[in-house]
């Protein structure tokens, strides 16, 4: 990289993340005023978000060619009060805590406690949410049996299609009015409604404008005092590109960078969406102007390429707004997922889609090396191996990026969902692993769902061990039991029970969103929001499934197998036997937990024993949850993910049967238990191939691997592994490169290995933040070695 | 594929009728003693593999890598570092074979009858057992598990050791089920055998991977037990036969990486007819570290693993006989 994007990078990278009071003053001070009492709640927060747009701070950095920051300066993190109002105790716990840490200075506490929180104490989205929800919900949420998305963060999982590459915000304005003008006030009973969403649409629509033109101002203001010509030309290059995006479609590849930002920047800041936004497709998208570029001589391949590290440092210097309490445990990141997709097929006609601009992109992740923007490939049978190759190259350099997808499962998880063709080709995975159409879909992930609780739950007759409170339904008493089989149907009739109650949850929370925090800046790049008239957040969108995210399948499974191979199968030992050393923890019962640990089938390890066990449980839970009604038209769907979330899952659980001790991490997504696989990563991608991928929205495989076993052509065996797993219709696949004994000395000397980066989950992280107890846990993750 | 036709164990396409073909062609069942199946080799032959360990090895090698491969039979293994003492392994032996004295339960091999409950009781993992008797239709059931593995990077199976060529038999109705099914087969052995039984095989292995420790029998006899003569001739007969093969010459610093060893087996395997390349695998000091778990003792020797450059200038030497050499295989 050149010293421009050097200069930048180390900015991006050293910079602490700290606490910025802008954005919640600015709103404070509007929702003081007169207007929200006067208007509609639509238009009440397309005038809040104009107002941070016309106020916010304009943010050039020195050097920089693509501009713009969420908070007034690179890692100045902006609080969403409305949603979540932190309370003074919440910032000292965020300036101190171990992991993602937030610098709060007495300034920021001084104006909380002045003024933040005596304004939006008892206003706040959070507490809307709890008050709504009955006790049997908040008994289990406090249990840790699921988890809430939405108690601090917006819905979001939004990913954009090429549309803002087609058409300006003065175009998606005439399309506003276009609609407007033909609102059927005689038959259409929803025409109000919707015209409310339409003038808060178009007002947010000039406030983009006005925002990026402050940015024209500012950067002319720059250039008039800049001394430097060449500095100079850039400046006054940035104001022609910010005076004429968004507002217009891009012209050239530089307008396209900055028109995806400034709208990035608008939807991360009209709310504090979850995986805040996501380019989608880059490759796909830059290609055009690329070309263009190219051939008019307008654009050098080196320019290209600086252009998109510049854009990749925008993306890092945005970490997610501080998340406290079980928010922070389930999802303990900087990270904000934003993901960049690379590779797949053409929507129109199925045809190879990899272009110079994927490679391109993947020099620019494994040269900037950042945590974020995360990456990906979309790799289709179609897809030229050198796309896969290359991939393993960069994996090869141990960061955890790009992450690698299966295009052609995804295809069949999108019809499935009852997509049409090309609306399948357009999407991808987003953020995490979850699939989304792009540009067209409001995928909302509602909580994470912790199996092994509900396995634990079962195993005691509903009666969670930890408080001694019946949690659960009463399944009956285990010890009486005789078979297998009235264990797995106890599990389905407990999972049942926690299904119901978070949908129930989720069906008010999808209402309250609707409601109160509608989102009408997304609305307009979303379609068919415009066409509709209605609110990404009540149905807007042409798809709009909900997932409750399903965690620790490897856990469950192997609890399930210990009993039906020991209890069942072999009768070594008796339910009543196992109950009683799990409440001790295996403390005196240690033989018995060496059978359970050491010689008893585990998942991960292509024994069907266990792995047909693996396919109970996922079909348990596919038949409770598909396909139930939400409130936006859509329905449930079934993903597989654990972001960090499989350790807080497994502090709350006791002893299982598999000989997992109280309180040690769940297995993550859908990986084995941590250490339990032994027959290497064949054996892993066979089991997890049990899964019928084709019928979630996403699941996430972790694979550890030590950088000896991918030397010389061990990349050519990965690239092999990958497209054996595709071939049995694995979903995604990610991997760290990492010995542990390299782990290790960076535990013991943080310092010295502040660059070290890892994949946790569907996200790497630099190894230093995360806490102590997912650095151990990711020591222990099996190293997968070669022999 | 004409061969299928002979082979009395071809898996039909009906599992049901292959399950009572193989039953009724095979009396008694073969059975061998293999102590491990490694999925994901990437280091035995093209592709991704499965590598099965027989067990058993004519040959003893004072820098082995394998020495839990030596003995014919099942053994008993003991790791001392895990060894809690908490004497479970003694109470649970119902022959009486285990005592524990200050430091370790020591185990009376005459005794011991390999019933594996120590083993199960041992709940710091300290013991265990090295080595099974598998049937045929185990292993196979094992390998076919990777097809979709080897299918995508041409890989396969490979017969490792140990000496797979000890247990002929087993070896022969392995290699015809792999030929059968379509698997590629690599054999990497030592090929110290009787010739016959190195021609039977021959017509069945895809690839050879054939070991070559040094050129002068005398040395080679000190250092692993067993002269070269045999080992040579079958290798040229091999060659003769028109056999793909790999040489692999285990690097040891002072027994065999000195330059007029290198040049003599350089010029050795330029004498053959076709060599398809040389794969030179650097000592490395596993195998001093097993041999310390093993119940009956075997010596091994230390020495140096040799550096990159070293490894290098072999290959150079190799290379100017017109073979492509590869590092670590």
């Amino acid at each position: 990289m050149n010293e421009r994007v050097a200069k930048l990078r180390k900015q991006s990278v050293e910079t602490k993340p700290y606490i910025s009071t802008e954005r919640a003053e600015l709103l404070t001070d509007f929702y003081k005023s007169d207007i929200p009492a006067s208007v509609s709640v639509l238009i009440c927060r397309a005038l809040s978000f104009k107002h941070l747009m016309e106020n916010k701070t304009i943010c050039i950095n020195d050097g920089e060619l693509i501009v713009g920051e969420r908070g007034p300066a690179p890692k100045a993190t902006p609080t969403y009060p409305e949603l979540c109002c932190h309370d003074l105790e919440d910032l000292r716990i965020l300036n101190s805590r171990e992991r993602t840490t937030f610098v709060v200075t007495e300034e920021v506490r001084g104006i909380y406690k002045e003024k933040i929180i005596p304004f939006w104490s008892g206003k706040t989205m959070r507490e809307k949410v709890f008050s709504a929800m009955d006790e049997k919900w908040r008994q289990a949420f406090d249990a840790g049996v699921f988890t809430e998305f939405m108690e601090q963060r917006a819905p979001g999982h939004a990913i954009l299609d090429d549309k803002i590459y087609r058409k300006g915000m003065l175009d998606f304005k005439r399309d506003i009015a276009e609609n407007r003008k033909k609102l059927d006030y005689f038959n259409d009973p929803r025409a109000y409604e919707k015209d409310q969403e339409y003038q808060a649409m178009d007002i947010c629509a000039d406030a983009v404008i006005t925002f990026a033109g402050r940015h024209a101002d500012k950067a002319m203001e720059l250039a008039q005092n800049q001394t430097d010509p060449v500095r100079r030309k850039e400046l006054e290059q940035i104001a022609e590109v910010c005076s004429h995006v968004p507002a217009n479609a891009p012209r050239n590849f530089w307008e396209a960078l900055q028109s995806y930002w400034f709208v990035h920047l608008s939807v991360i800041t009209e709310l504090n969406t979850w995986d805040s936004f996501n380019p989608g497709r880059l490759d796909q998208h830059l290609l055009p102007f690329y070309e263009k570029g190219l051939k008019q001589e307008t654009l050098t391949t080196e320019q290209a390429k600086e252009l998109l590290q510049c854009f990749w440092i925008k993306f890092n210097n945005q970490p997610a707004p501080p998340k406290v309490g079980i928010t922070e445990e389930q999802s303990g990141t900087y990270v904000d997922f934003a993901l960049i997709n690379v590779g797949g097929i053409t929507p129109a006609d199925g045809d190879n889609a990899v272009n110079d601009v994927s490679y391109m992109i993947l020099d620019v992740v494994e040269e900037m090396r950042l945590p974020q923007p995360s990456s990906c490939i979309q790799l289709s049978k179609k897809n030229p191996d050198r796309l896969l190759r290359r991939a393993c190259e960069v994996i090869r350099t141990g960061f955890g990026q790009p992450s690698v997808f299966n295009t052609d499962v995804i295809i069949k998880e999108m019809l499935a969902d009852g997509k049409s063709m090309t609306d399948a080709r357009t999407g991808g995975p987003s953020g995490c692993v979850t699939i989304s159409s792009f540009g067209k879909e409001s995928c909302t992930l509602t909580g994470y769902i912790n199996w092994p609780k509900i396995l634990e739950l079962a195993c005691n007759n509903g009666i969670d061990p930890n408080s001694g409170a019946q949690l659960g339904p009463q399944t009956g008493d285990t010890r009486e039991f005789t078979s297998y089989r009235q264990l797995m149907d106890a599990y389905k009739e407990q999972l049942r029970y926690f299904i119901d109650l978070k949908i129930k949850a989720n069906n008010i929370i999808e209402r309250l969103f609707a409601n109160y925090m509608p989102a009408p800046f997304m609305s307009i790049v979303m379609d068919d929001c415009i066409a509709r008239g209605l609110d990404y957040h009540n149905g807007g969108a042409r798809y709009n499934p909900t997932y409750i995210q399903g965690v620790g399948i490897g856990t469950t499974t192997d609890a399930l197998a210990a009993v039906k191979f020991n209890v069942f199968d072999r009768e070594s030992v008796t339910m009543d036997e196992l109950l009683t050393a799990m409440q001790a923890n295996f403390a005196g019962h240690e033989r018995l937990q060496h059978t359970l640990l050491n010689h008893t089938p585990k998942y991960g390890n292509d024994e069907d024993y266990v792995d047909s066990i693996t396919e109970d449980v996922f079909n348990a839970y596919y038949e409770l949850l598909n396909g139930r009604p939400n409130t936006k038209g859509g329905k449930y769907r079934v993903n597989l993910l654990p972001t960090t979330v499989h350790i807080y899952f497994g502090s709350v659980v006791g002893a299982l049967p598999n000989g997992r001790k109280a309180g040690e991490p769940v297995s993550e997504g859908i990986s084995p238990s941590q250490g339990c696989d032994t027959k290497g990563p064949t054996a892993v991608i066979k089991s997890a191939a049990r899964i019928d991928h084709a019928r979630t929205g996403g699941t996430l495989l972790n694979m550890k691997f030590n950088p000896q076993v991918l030397a010389g052509d061990g990349i050519d065996k990965l690239a092999h592994l990958i497209r054996a797993y595709f071939k049995l219709d694995g979903h995604h696949v990610q991997f760290n490169v990492i010995g542990a004994e390299t782990l290790r000395k960076a535990q013991q000397n943080p310092e010295r290995h502040r660059d070290l980066i890892v994949r946790i989950a569907g996200f790497s992280d630099y190894f230093v933040d995360v806490g102590r107890d997912l650095q151990n846990e990711i020591i222990a993750r099996t190293e997968q070695q070669s022999f | 594929m004409a061969d299928i036709l002979n082979i009395p164990d071809s898996e039909p396409t009906s599992s049901v009728q292959s399950e009572s073909v193989v039953r009724l062609s095979r009396t008694p069942e073969i059975t061998g003693c293999v102590f491990d199946i490694k999925k994901y080799a990437i280091h035995d032959g093209p592709g991704i593999r499965t590598t099965v360990f027989f067990k058993g090895c004519p040959l003893h090698c004072l820098w082995c890598q394998n020495p839990e491969s030596w003995q014919k039979q099942p053994e008993l293994g003991f790791r001392k570092g895990r060894c809690i003492r908490c004497g479970r392994c003694v109470e649970v032996c119902t022959h009486q074979a285990i005592t524990m004295t200050r430091d370790q339960p020591v185990t009376d091999a005459n005794k011991c009858n390999l019933c594996g409950e120590c083993v199960n009781v041992c709940v710091a993992g300290a013991r265990e057992i090295i080595g099974q008797e598998m049937t045929v239709d185990e292993v196979l059931t094992e390998v076919k598990k990777d097809v979709i593995f080897y299918d995508e990077s041409r890989g396969g199976v490979t017969f490792s050791g140990g000496e797979p060529l000890m247990q002929p038999e087993f070896l022969l109705a392995l290699l015809n089920r792999c030929q059968a099914q379509g698997i590629h087969t690599a054999l990497d052995t030592s090929c110290y055998a009787e010739p016959e039984i190195v021609e039977r095989t021959g017509k069945k292995t895809d690839l050879f991977l054939c070991d070559l420790k040094h050129m002068d029998g005398n040395i080679h006899e000190r250092f692993t037990g067993v002269g070269n003569n045999l080992i040579l001739d079958n290798i040229k007969r091999l060659s003769e036969a028109g056999k793909e093969i790999i040489i692999r010459i285990p690097v040891i610093p002072g027994f065999n990486d000195d330059q007029a060893n290198i040049e003599a087996t350089g010029k050795f395997a330029a004498s053959l007819p076709s060599v398809n390349g040389i794969d030179i695998l650097p000592y490395n000091r596993g195998g001093k570290e097993k041999s310390a778990r093993l119940t009956a003792g075997v010596e091994l020797m230390q020495t140096q693993t040799p550096n990159g450059e070293k490894m290098s200038s072999i290959a150079e030497i190799l290379n100017n006989y017109g073979f492509e050499v590869r590092i670590g295989g």
